[in-house]
């Protein structure tokens, strides 16, 4: 059996930049393994611009920025399969994947760093009622199909879901000359970005049907129509406020999860945020395996993503040559009151961890209120936000001095400001 | 009279308002001013789209203009997009349309497709 140091399941941003890392700590016998014929990931269909202004301080697409990191990857020769889709991980680390070249081959690693990414909630999983036509398409397939494959999915748009990557379709395929007559959101607010809404929506006039949802599809072969509806506080659609449009075609964009079933099968306990759970250094309660990017949890900035990619990468790379340190710390993390989930689920402190990164949402906008961490009950960290919405991810920096217990638990939860 | 909006310079898409004599509040950065100005007074975008490209692996290739344009030039500019078409070799900032459609930005490729 072949074996390697390090192999790093995906070649998007989170694996790449873990590559790098990985490399750079002195870990040269990596193989990334890449199931599609591109390095690069989900970028290489993310043609907007706006990523990077946080890694190199400019605004780049996505196919430029993923280019920096292939560079960097082709520079050191670090070996890559693309077109090859991983089956299996096994607990002592054989990892299994199957390619057009190589058959099913298994390679022994000494470490694993899981970067598989996540997938698009589809249309059975939210069961719209209604015919089921052809033209009812996940938002990032027609993307896909627009910006890689060069061809639109329909003429006459209508998109479920406010999530960033329907309101970039929405321009996208306003742009290239389709007509996008609304886009409807379960929520009363809007789970994409300020700007989206700005630069992708209202530039070109296209409304949002805030707590509204998709009652009906109808056609025989192909959608020839769609019907929304209002929906009332516990999202039941309210009859009378139905609404039809004449559409070809409708999109949606209703959540993205962790592609993670590959360490779920190993039985590795699963984080709120539908990845495994993992402490500081991204490492899964397997040692040797870790998880980083979206398959960990769905970041909205690619900038995070690497950063989390790199902190796996150095981490693998200490594993390897045996550096990593041990720790008979051990504190779990919980999302508490108001918070969706918390990265990472576990804290092994360790006498070199200066501070402890926390990453974690809310689980809907609000205002006025107080971050707080508290640990084994008592809180240690308040901090103020004038505004917090789920879309947009905390990231939050304890020096290590705050935490006075190497064990126990610790909750991140909301507590709204007291208005005298 | 005072104009609300929202800034489109980075992800925080703070809401700015921008009164008659352009003074700009509810910016977190310096950069909101800037963009505050240029959107009352004359707001740009950059256009990302794709151009046909004769290659084995790609039927598309990424493009985008490489300084923001006049808004209402949008469709104008997409317009030339669409009837472009490119053979490889092509280098990320390459020039695919200098000056498109007399906007003073050129069209530039963002990706490598060497075949």
């Amino acid at each position: 059996m072949e074996r390697r140091d390090l192999v790093i399941i995906g070649g998007g941003s989170a694996g790449l930049s873990a590559a790098v890392a990985a490399y750079d700590k002195g870990v040269k016998d990596i193989l990334i393994l890449e199931r599609i014929a591109f390095l690069g990931g989900i970028l290489n269909q993310c043609i907007h611009n706006g990523f990077g202004l946080h890694e190199f301080n400019e605004e780049l697409t996505g196919p430029e920025f993923l280019t920096r990191f292939v560079k960097q990857v082709e520079e050191r020769h670090i070996d890559y399969k693309l077109n090859a889709f991983v089956t299996d991980i096994s607990k002592d680390k054989v990892v299994t994947y199957s390619s057009a070249e190589d058959g099913v081959t298994q390679i022994q690693a000494k470490a694993i760093i899981m970067a598989a990414g996540c997938y698009e909630r589809n249309a059975g999983a939210i069961g719209i009622p209604g015919d089921r036509p052809s033209g009812v398409v996940t938002a990032g397939q027609a993307q896909l199909f627009l910006n890689d494959y060069g061809y639109m999915v329909g003429k006459r748009v209508f998109i479920l879901g406010s999530g960033d990557i329907g309101l970039i379709m929405a321009r996208r395929m306003t742009l290239e000359g389709a007509k996008v007559l609304g886009v409807a959101e379960l929520m009363p607010y809007s789970n994409g970005l300020n700007r989206n809404i700005q630069q992708c929506l209202k530039d070109f006039d296209i409304p949002l049907y805030l707590s509204h949802t998709v009652t009906k599809t109808i056609g025989r072969s192909r959608l020839e129509a769609i019907e929304i509806s209002e929906v009332d506080s516990s999202f039941r659609p309210i009859k009378g406020t139905e609404k039809r449009f004449e559409v070809d075609t409708l999109l949606l964009s209703v959540g993205l999860i962790p592609n993670n079933g590959l360490l779920d099968n190993l039985g590795i306990p699963q984080s709120r945020s539908r990845g495994s759970v993992v402490n500081q250094k991204m490492e899964t309660e397997i040692e040797g395996i870790f998880s980083c990017g979206n398959v960990l949890h769905v970041h909205d900035l690619v900038d995070y993503v690497v950063a989390e990619g790199r902190v796996a990468g150095e981490a693998a790379a200490e594993y390897i040559e045996g550096k990593l340190k041990k720790s008979d710390s051990l504190i779990l993390t919980e999302a508490g009151e108001g918070v969706g989930y918390v990265v990472p689920g576990r804290i092994e402190l360790t006498d070199e961890d200066e501070k402890i990164t926390f990453k974690f949402r809310v689980r809907k906008p609000m205002k006025n209120v107080y971050i707080v961490f508290s640990l084994n009950g008592i809180p240690f960290k308040k901090i103020y936000k004038q505004a917090i919405i789920p879309s947009e991810m905390e990231i939050v920096n304890i020096p290590r001095n705050l935490l006075v217990s190497n064990q126990g638990k610790i909750v991140v939860s909301t507590e709204p400001k007291e208005v005298k | 009279m005072a104009t609300t909006l929202t800034c489109i310079i980075c992800p925080n898409g703070c809401q700015l308002t921008v009164d008659d004599d352009l003074n700009v509040t509810g910016n977190k950065c310096l950069r909101g001013v800037e963009y505050g100005k240029q959107e009352v007074t004359d707001p740009r975008r950059t256009v990302t789209s794709t151009v046909k490209i004769a290659s084995k692996q790609l039927r598309v290739c990424p493009v985008k203009t490489n300084v923001a344009i006049p808004k209402n030039m949008i469709f104008k500019v997409m317009e030339i997009v669409n009837q472009t078409s490119i053979v490889p070799p092509v280098y990320i900032g390459e020039v695919i349309v200098k000056d498109i459609a007399g906007t003073g930005a050129d069209l530039v490729s963002t990706r490598e497709v060497l075949d």
